[in-house]
């Protein structure tokens, strides 16, 4: 039967279990939005900046596992998705963005809004494609939908001229049921049996071990293999700052999270362990600081999909290459039961010598509270969305992660104003799902258009927004490393947060005061509809523990007991 | 082991011949801020698939993580450092040198022992032809030197490896 591209790339999408799309349309992309009335079974959200579209639909991806999507015009409207893409790539999110691109005859003679996205693209993506005729629509929406979600999972931009949507051809549905094969592409499996075997050696033989465990246990949803591997024999969990949800924090052997802004105790453990196993980790320089100060009296064991991360920061003993959860598996059976009393034990001491997490008296508000109370009201429950900053650093610290896959944060790229968009994109994915987006007024202020989006569409988002009118973190960086040399770090003309939601039709909240910080939180629960609180929290505040940038565990700073810092 | 430079390393990749791969290959290598010293594309004995080899400078774990990185990529099939592996290399050159009737002679005797071949014949001037390692073809042009060389066209290093590897 003839088709035109849009209505084979809508088929196909649905094919693909594709429900929400995220997106603005221009120009380019056109053909395509006027073929949508036709397919009521794709929802598409409209959102205000592109940015937002590639952040709602990362969101999507992170919460639900699937592949989220998004739609741009050409030009502008693609450039727009480039940051959203980066993140995505960064912290190997699936996602499959779609461009319009000006019709075939206008490529290359800078036509109005044209832009190489495929070759802008290119470092953001794990894979990208332009399409230069509609009869390779089908085989390359399969192919993106495997690359980007298969394997290490990411970004995949499929860039389309505006007269290849509307470009007819003869297209049998069948092609949807048929397997593929893409001959560079076979992401690895299972690892080879003597390694496995090395690798249970090193485990039975340790003495002091910890498991790292990174986003590859969330991706691969290994929740049940790892909280074996770690009872089994014994093995306390520190999870990575992406890890953060792959392991509840309210089991005796969670540990939290390690390196930069991380509890004293996971940074110690690491230092003194003589074995760590990584698991979907790719020991960030956020983690290991100086990496040849890094766990320097330990083995490693390294699994990972990605044979390109094996060695690359950290030499390893064993690498394990293949899916966390199949290697696991495969590793499970063959797994001898172990104790390990004495460092457990050890293990509390230092929780005892280093109580990171424990909270100063403060007549001032500060986040660290905020976050303490949101996470008991929520009993550590809810999904956290976060900025980046100082709050995003509290809100891993303070939040108790208690239910699987429930903090969403930007780690690798560190993309502040990801708190709005895929907040609304992780609400979108998980509905029934309580969503806390925990903002910085920095990040919440670069993205603040998509509270629109997220009141049109009933988005039932929780915001929690950290006001210190500071760029936070930036002045904490120029407070501790640039001698007090403040510069561009305040935010004097804040607008009236509580007032800007109402004018968007929101309902809000400021709170300014301990007391108010639980009955706001409750108020904001118990609302059905999306609902902000602007904590007006202590403007000069740092994160601590805090190893500095390239240092390692010995240069580890703690809060000054008096609490003053 | 054959003698390559100390810092170039020679990597061979089967990669799909389509629009775009080259750029996405360069891509990872400028990121590294590697310069590719050389590099040879060209059909392989696979329908849709071209074998390139590459002549970069970096060190050597910084080549295997780029090694990795380009394996990463869809269209690249296969990807290998066989710097520290037995394989045999060649080169190729065109060399236009300015040649009257009198160094005409010369220059063929001269070039005998290089395994040339010549490829054109003008009334002041000649081009000629000559594969081999690096070296060889280093010293041609510098036997070469005192007669006037007008344009030197080199190609890329092509390499495989022993049958034995
Ligand atoms: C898009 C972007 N620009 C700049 C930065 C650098 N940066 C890191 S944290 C930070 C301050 C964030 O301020 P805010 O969102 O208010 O969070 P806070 O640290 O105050 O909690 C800045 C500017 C960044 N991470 N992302
Ligand atoms: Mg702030």
């Amino acid at each position: 039967m003839k088709k035109t591209g849009a209505q084979v790339l809508c088929e196909g999408l649905i094919h693909h279990g594709v429900e929400k799309i995220f997106g603005i349309p221009g120009g380019a992309i056109l053909p395509l939005y006027g073929t949508l009335s036709e397919y009521p079974e794709l929802d598409h959200i409209l959102v205000r900046h592109e940015q937002g579209a590639s952040h709602a639909a990362d969101g999507f991806s992170r919460i639900t596992g699937k592949t989220g999507v998004c739609f741009a015009t050409s030009g502008p409207g693609a450039t727009n998705l480039i940051t959203g893409m980066a993140t995505a790539m960064m912290d190997s999110s699936p996602m499959i963005a779609i461009t319009g691109q000006v019709s075939r005859p206008g490529i290359g003679k800078d036509s109005f809004q044209e832009i190489d996205i495929t070759g802008a693209s290119l470092p953001v993506t794990k894979h990208n494609y332009l399409v230069m005729s509609a009869d390779e629509i089908p085989r390359v929406l399969k192919e993106a939908f495997i690359i980007a979600n298969t394997g290490r999972p990411g970004p995949v931009l499929i860039d389309i001229p505006r007269d290849v949507f509307t470009e007819q051809f003869d297209f049998d549905n069948k092609f949807w049921e048929e397997e593929i094969e893409i001959l560079g592409y076979k992401p690895p499996k299972f690892a080879e049996n003597s390694k496995i075997d090395k690798a249970l050696k090193l485990i039975e033989e340790s003495k002091k071990p910890v498991i790292l465990a990174g986003h590859g246990i969330i991706i691969s949803k290994a929740y049940n293999e790892l909280v074996e591997l770690a009872e089994s024999a014994q093995i306390p969990v520190i999870t990575t700052l992406l890890g953060i949800s792959s392991f509840p924090e309210n089991h005796v052997l969670s540990l939290s999270f390690p390196g930069m802004h991380g509890v004293a105790w996971a940074s110690l453990a690491l230092d003194q362990a003589d074995l760590v196993i990584a698991i979907g980790s790719r020991f960030d320089d956020r983690i290991t600081g100086d990496t040849s100060r890094f766990a320097t009296k330990s083995k490693k064991i390294h699994i990972d999909i990605d044979p390109a991360e094996i060695n690359k920061n950290i030499e390893v003993d064993v690498a394990l290459i293949g899916n966390a959860k199949d290697i696991m598996k495969q590793m499970l059976p063959k797994l001898k039961k172990k104790t390990h009393i004495e460092w457990i034990n050890h293990i509390e001491k230092l929780k005892e010598e280093h109580p990171s997490l424990k909270l100063k008296k403060s007549p001032d508000l500060t986040g660290q509270y905020v976050i303490k109370s949101l996470s008991d009201e929520t009993e550590g429950k809810s999904v956290i969305v976060t900025g980046v900053g100082q709050h995003q650093m509290w809100a891993a610290q303070h939040y108790s992660y208690c239910s699987q896959n429930s903090w969403i944060s930007s780690g690798g790229l560190g993309t502040m104003g990801f708190e709005v968009p895929a907040a609304l994109g992780a609400k979108v994915g998980a509905p029934d799902k309580n969503v806390w987006s925990i903002a910085g007024d920095g990040g919440f202020q670069m993205t603040l258009c998509e509270l629109a989006t997220i009141v049109e569409n009933n988005i039932k988002v929780k915001f929690a927004l950290l006001n210190n009118n500071h760029l936070g973190m930036i002045t904490q960086w120029q407070g501790m490393f640039f001698n007090e040399d403040y510069q561009a770090n305040a935010y004097t003309a804040n607008p009236d947060f509580v007032k800007l939601a109402n004018a968007y039709g929101m309902k809000a909240l400021s709170v300014d005061n301990n007391e108010d910080v639980r009955p706001a939180i409750r108020e904001a629960n118990s609302h059905d509809g999306p609902f902000l609180i602007d904590f007006k929290i202590k403007k000069e505040e740092n994160v601590f523990p805090m190893i500095p940038s390239g240092q390692s565990v010995n240069e580890l700073l703690e809060e000054p007991i008096d609490g003053s810092n | 082991m054959v003698a390559t430079n100390t810092g170039t390393r020679t990597v061979i990749a089967l990669v799909e011949n389509k629009a775009g791969v080259l750029a996405r290959i360069c891509g990872l290598f400028r990121r590294q801020g590697f310069n590719i010293a050389s590099l040879a594309v060209g059909r392989s004995e696979i329908k849709g698939l071209s074998r390139m080899t590459f002549v970069v400078e970096g060190p050597e774990e910084v080549v295997r993580l780029v090694a990795a990185k380009l394996d990463r990529l869809i269209e690249v099939v296969e990807v290998e450092d066989i710097s520290d592996l037995d394989h045999v290399y060649r080169e190729m050159v065109l060399i236009k040198v300015s040649a009257d009737n009198e160094k005409r002679g010369e220059i063929l005797q001269l070039s005998n022992i290089f395994n040339v071949k010549t490829v054109d014949v003008g009334s002041d001037q000649m081009t000629i032809e000559t594969t081999g390692e690096s070296n060889e073809i280093e010293s041609l042009l510098e036997l070469l030197e005192p007669y006037g060389i007008i344009e030197v066209m080199r190609t890329g290093r092509v390499a495989v490896l022993k049958s034995n590897e």
